[in-house]
């Protein structure tokens, strides 16, 4: 039986490598954005890297067990031989190399790729700010005065500065086809910045569990020329509705799988004041002081750093 | 008078629930049935219930963690039926609100009720022997221990037919598990379940670090502990410096929900992000809590089955220090996605990395062990070679998700789901079910049957592939993980195989099923009689299978490493000598069951709001303890003769099994008789 054993462990390997060939429809394979290109570039070069070790260990694996199965009286036998200073010190040696290459590799990424850094481009980015809600997605355009709900529209070739943070509990922000995601969490702004390379039509999801309608809490992100998203704006400007506290109140309320809504105006500084509404969350400040704290900025957690997690 | 207990909490109305209650009743019944038709209530009793043999003990963890493994597999593919029902925007069989219980219950139950078991019982079966010791520090605290995790188990099995489990996740972020957002008992279920299990695991770590401290048999040093013992004390470190964490913080959310504190909440200053940090303070160094161990079978079957010593001890033992120690420092990287800036990300992703450094040492000595040895393909060597190639990918695909620039695409994916199975079942659960075939003879003095044994090993290895690799695609397409239903047609196929693959596993378990029916059956034929099934090279072997309840009649010699490998050499192995000395044994004692029993009455009023019976239940417990303590048990002697017997009879065997070194019998010892 030994003899089949063979030919099946080596079957694993172009199954996991058809990870990597056969990316057509794999979403993170295949970005439209300049991050997520880069975010794919960087997992298929450390899968390589990764690759020089292990497959050399998995091939030793079955070398090893098969010239020395105890039937092969011809190989060598060595039982006390347990030690050997040269050995052990490839042992070592052989992964610590590896790490210093690859380490290096995501020292410079991580900050090359943090979500808070803004995109380079003589665009002028435009932004949209996004809350999480028992389950939807609301999003808010503070410069053209308008808000929706599952569904946003900006153009390609443009930063897009996103500010996000949750009315309800824990979400991630994600559109897979653009690249990474940041959670959504109340009480707190964190920041994405996307710029998409071609128009094109995006799914977005939560990738944080967030309760029953989770599953249903996706919305459509759709890249257009600068002149569809033109068009965009000035129809939603003309829609009936309006988020006006009472609405927005309404909206808040859990509920699931929301068709899209569009909004021509909503309540001055909306985003700020449900940033605000849990007070407690920001570092220094005493819950119940009062409300003169509302003027203030939001936590970012970009300048705080690591504030967002520890306090 | 009850609570919030009303007979609405138990869901008629759902037909898989009545069902699985129905099929439960009567399995119960009929267990009861022939317990009483076969006059065993005081065998086991007395043999098991009440029992402070480590042997008994480390039996009674793998039971329970085969029966939860079979209760976590059965909530492991509803969820892979319902995904595949409910692709292309079908809706399945399983509503959220029954769906998102289940795969909660089924991380807490395959991390907590069946992987620590697992794990803790072949520690309690093969540790003290290893090291030469009668039995643990504290047998009556292991007793505890043992009887606290059942609580735990009997509590998350109530929560299927009265009221419901925890609807989070197994992390159980707040705010999501915070009364406003989760009013039913489902959490409570989740909190006194974990609770009550985690403090039996910190009195294990307890017990079993004094008792390699203080119970090594006369001559054996620290560093010369066979590796298998070594694995488990840094276990053991881990739990006792991380298990705290998690009842600390389990308790804070205990008084948000019960005390209306706010330490957890959005509102009024509490921050949730609090708790992940410190739920994953505790949740990293678990899992090595969960793989030290299994590392540590899997060495001493490699090294037992090459008929070699092990490649590099040394280092082997400095490896699982770095990787216990490095695990304390890595748990951000959970959350990257938090928005911690590029400074924090990267030094928890580097400390993350370095752990496989010491990891790929592991995985090259295991290499240099077999290289010029003699390897016995038994099943054991093929779960560990199994393991030997499953957890390279695993580790592979685990440092990728260390990349935080790797990781803002790949967290909370179906790729994600695939590496810790990966890396769960390729390492830990290999491990244990390595350990199980390598000690059963030991602990029932029969060898398990092999064809079988293979069998389960090829289904639950292609059966692993086949649902978790679809899993990795899936991660790239976009899949995020804890979905209830999909409408991605690309996804569908992948769905399809993935549930084929646990179909798969299904076969692998039902295997080893057959597997302990047949040996069982033809467990004549697979007599160890010598104690020594496959020429091991440690303590263990050198008494007899199973061995007597007080282990050893003189405690054996260990100068050196691999010490009853040197024995049988010198010739030393057998010796019986001319005079026994009587021993000194504790006591068995109900009290460990009985303060289980009022705390999971406690736990259970506690959960229903029912605060007369949960007083019951506390003053109960600790009175309960009160009295064990006060009483005045100083164990028993064992009387020499009594001793001579039992060995003289294992001189006998020996001697008729014709087995190389047995000293010839001092007639007198056995006169005594």
């Amino acid at each position: 039986m030994s003899k089949k054993r063979y030919p099946r462990l080596f079957g694993i390997l172009p199954f996991f490598g058809m990870l990597f060939l056969g990316g057509c429809k794999w979403t993170l394979l295949d970005p439209k954005g300049p991050i997520g290109l880069d975010e794919r570039n960087l997992i298929i070069t450390a899968t390589l890297l990764m690759l020089l070790v292990v497959i050399p260990v998995i091939v030793m694996t079955a070398l090893f067990a098969w010239k020395y199965r105890a039937t092969n009286k011809a190989a060598k036998y060595t039982p006390d031989w347990n030690h050997s200073g040269k050995v052990e010190a490839g042992i070592w040696a052989v992964p610590l190399v590896l790490l210093i290459v690859l380490g290096t590799i995501t020292y410079k990424s991580t900050h090359a790729l943090d979500p808070y850094r803004p995109i380079e481009s003589e665009v002028k980015p435009i932004t949209i700010q996004v809350v999480a809600l028992d389950w939807k997605w609301l999003f808010i355009y503070p410069d053209q005065g308008i808000a929706t709900v599952n569904k946003i529209v900006f153009p390609a070739n443009t930063p897009v500065n996103f500010r996000i943070t949750s009315d309800s509990v824990m979400n991630s922000f994600f559109i897979p086809g653009l690249g990474g995601q940041i959670y959504a969490m109340a009480g707190m702004t964190t920041q994405l910045h996307f710029l998409a390379s071609q128009p094109h039509e995006f799914d977005g999801i939560s990738a944080n569990y967030s309760g029953e309608g989770f599953t249903g809490m996706k919305f459509k992100a759709v890249a257009t020329t600068q002149q569809d998203f033109d068009a965009w704006v000035s129809e939603v400007k003309k829609a009936p509705k309006q988020l006006d506290t009472a609405e927005y109140a309404a909206l808040a309320k859990p509920s699931e799988k929301n068709p899209v809504e569009l909004y021509s105006t909503y309540a001055p500084n909306l985003f700020q004041t449900i940033v605000d509404k849990y007070e407690g969350m920001k570092p220094g400040h005493v819950a119940h002081e009062g409300k003169e704290v509302a003027g203030m900025e939001g936590m970012d957690m970009g300048s705080h750093s690591a504030a967002g997690a520890e306090e | 008078m009850f609570g919030k207990l009303t007979l609405e909490a138990i869901p008629f109305h759902v037909p898989i629930v009545m069902v699985t209650l129905a099929v439960i009743a009567l399995g119960g019944i009929a267990l009861v049935g022939a317990i009483t038709y076969f006059k065993k209530w005081s065998y086991l009793w007395t043999e098991w219930l009440t029992s402070v043999d480590h042997k008994k003990i480390g039996v009674m963890y793998v039971v329970v963690a085969m029966v939860m493994l079979i209760r976590g597999f059965a909530d492991a593919i509803m969820m892979r039926s319902q995904l595949a029902l409910a692709a292309n925007g079908g809706e399945g069989y399983l509503p959220p609100e029954h769906y998102d219980q289940i795969f909660t219950a089924h991380g807490v139950i395959m991390i907590i009720f069946m992987a620590m078991p697992f794990f803790t019982g072949l520690m309690n079966l093969a540790l003290p022997l290893q090291i030469g010791a009668r039995d643990v520090a504290f047998p009556f605290l292991n007793s505890l221990s043992f009887w606290l995790l059942v609580s735990g188990v009997v509590l998350i099995n109530l929560s299927l037919g009265v009221g419901e489990f925890a609807r989070t996740g197994w992390v159980a972020y707040p705010p999501l598990s915070e009364l406003g957002y989760s009013p039913g008992v489902g959490v409570d279920y989740y909190i006194w379940a974990l609770q009550l299990s985690g403090i039996g695991t910190t009195l294990t770590g307890v017990n079993f670090l004094v008792t390699v401290l203080k119970m090594r048999t006369p001559g054996m040093k620290l560093m010369e502990m066979p590796i298998f013992t070594w694995t488990c004390t840094w276990a053991n470190i881990l739990i006792v410096a991380s298990f705290p964490i998690l009842t600390a913080t389990l308790a804070l959310l205990t008084v948000d929900r019960y005390l209306d504190f706010h330490i957890f909440t959005n509102e009024l200053g509490g921050n949730p992000m609090m708790y992940v940090n410190l739920f994953w303070a505790w949740g990293h160094p678990e899992v090595y809590i969960l793989v030290l161990p299994a590392f540590g079978v899997f060495s001493e079957v490699i090294s037992t089955f090459s008929g070699k010593r092990l490649f590099g001890h040394v280092s082997m033992i400095l490896a699982s220090g770095c990787i216990a120690v490095l695990g304390f420092m890595v748990w951000l990287h959970h959350f990257f996605t938090m928005g911690s800036g590029a400074s924090v990300n990267s030094f928890f992703g580097l400390a993350t990395m370095l752990i496989a450094i010491p990891t790929g040492a592991k995985l090259f000595n295991w290499l240099f062990t077999i290289y010029q040895g003699r390897l016995r393909f038994t099943v054991p060597v093929l779960w560990t070679l199994g393991f030997m190639v499953t957890f390279a990918i695993g580790g592979m695909t685990g440092v990728l998700l260390a990349i935080p620039g790797a990781d803002f695409v790949l967290h909370n994916s179906l790729f994600v789901v695939a590496h810790f199975h990966n890396v769960i079942i390729g390492g830990a659960v290999f491990g244990y079910i390595a350990g199980f075939g390598f000690w059963f003879p030991k602990a029932f003095g029969f060898t398990l049957n092999e064809k079988w044994g293979k069998r389960a090993f090829w289904f639950w290895l292609t059966g692993f592939y086949v649902a978790f690799m679809p899993l990795y695609a899936l991660g790239f397409m976009g899949m995020t993980r804890r979905l209830n239903h999909s409408d991605n047609p690309d996804w569908t196929p992948y769905l399809y195989v993935a549930f084929f693959g646990a179909v798969l596993i299904l076969c692998g378990i039902a295997s080893q099923l057959i597997q302990l029916y047949v040996s069982i059956r033809d467990r004549d034929q697979n007599r160890d009689v010598t104690g020594d099934p496959w020429n091991g090279h440690t303590l263990e072997w050198q008494t007899s299978s199973p061995p007597p309840f007080y282990n050893f009649a003189t405690l054996p010699k260990a100068d050196e490493l691999d010490a009853f490998l040197e024995a049988k050499r010198n010739g030393t192995a057998y010796n019986f000598p001319a005079k026994y000395s009587p021993i000194h044994m504790p006591n068995n004692t109900a009290s460990g069951l009985v303060i289980s029993a009022f705390l999971t009455v406690f736990g259970f009023a506690m959960i229903w709001h029912i605060f007369w019976l949960a007083a019951v239940g506390l003053i109960g417990a600790v009175g309960y303890f009160v009295i064990h303590a006060a009483r005045d048990d100083q164990g028993y002697m064992v009387p020499a003769e009594e001793v001579a017997r039992i060995e003289g009879e294992r001189q006998q065997i020996l001697a008729k099994a014709n087995v190389a070194g047995v000293s010839k019998a001092p007639a007198h010892a056995l006169e005594q008789v």
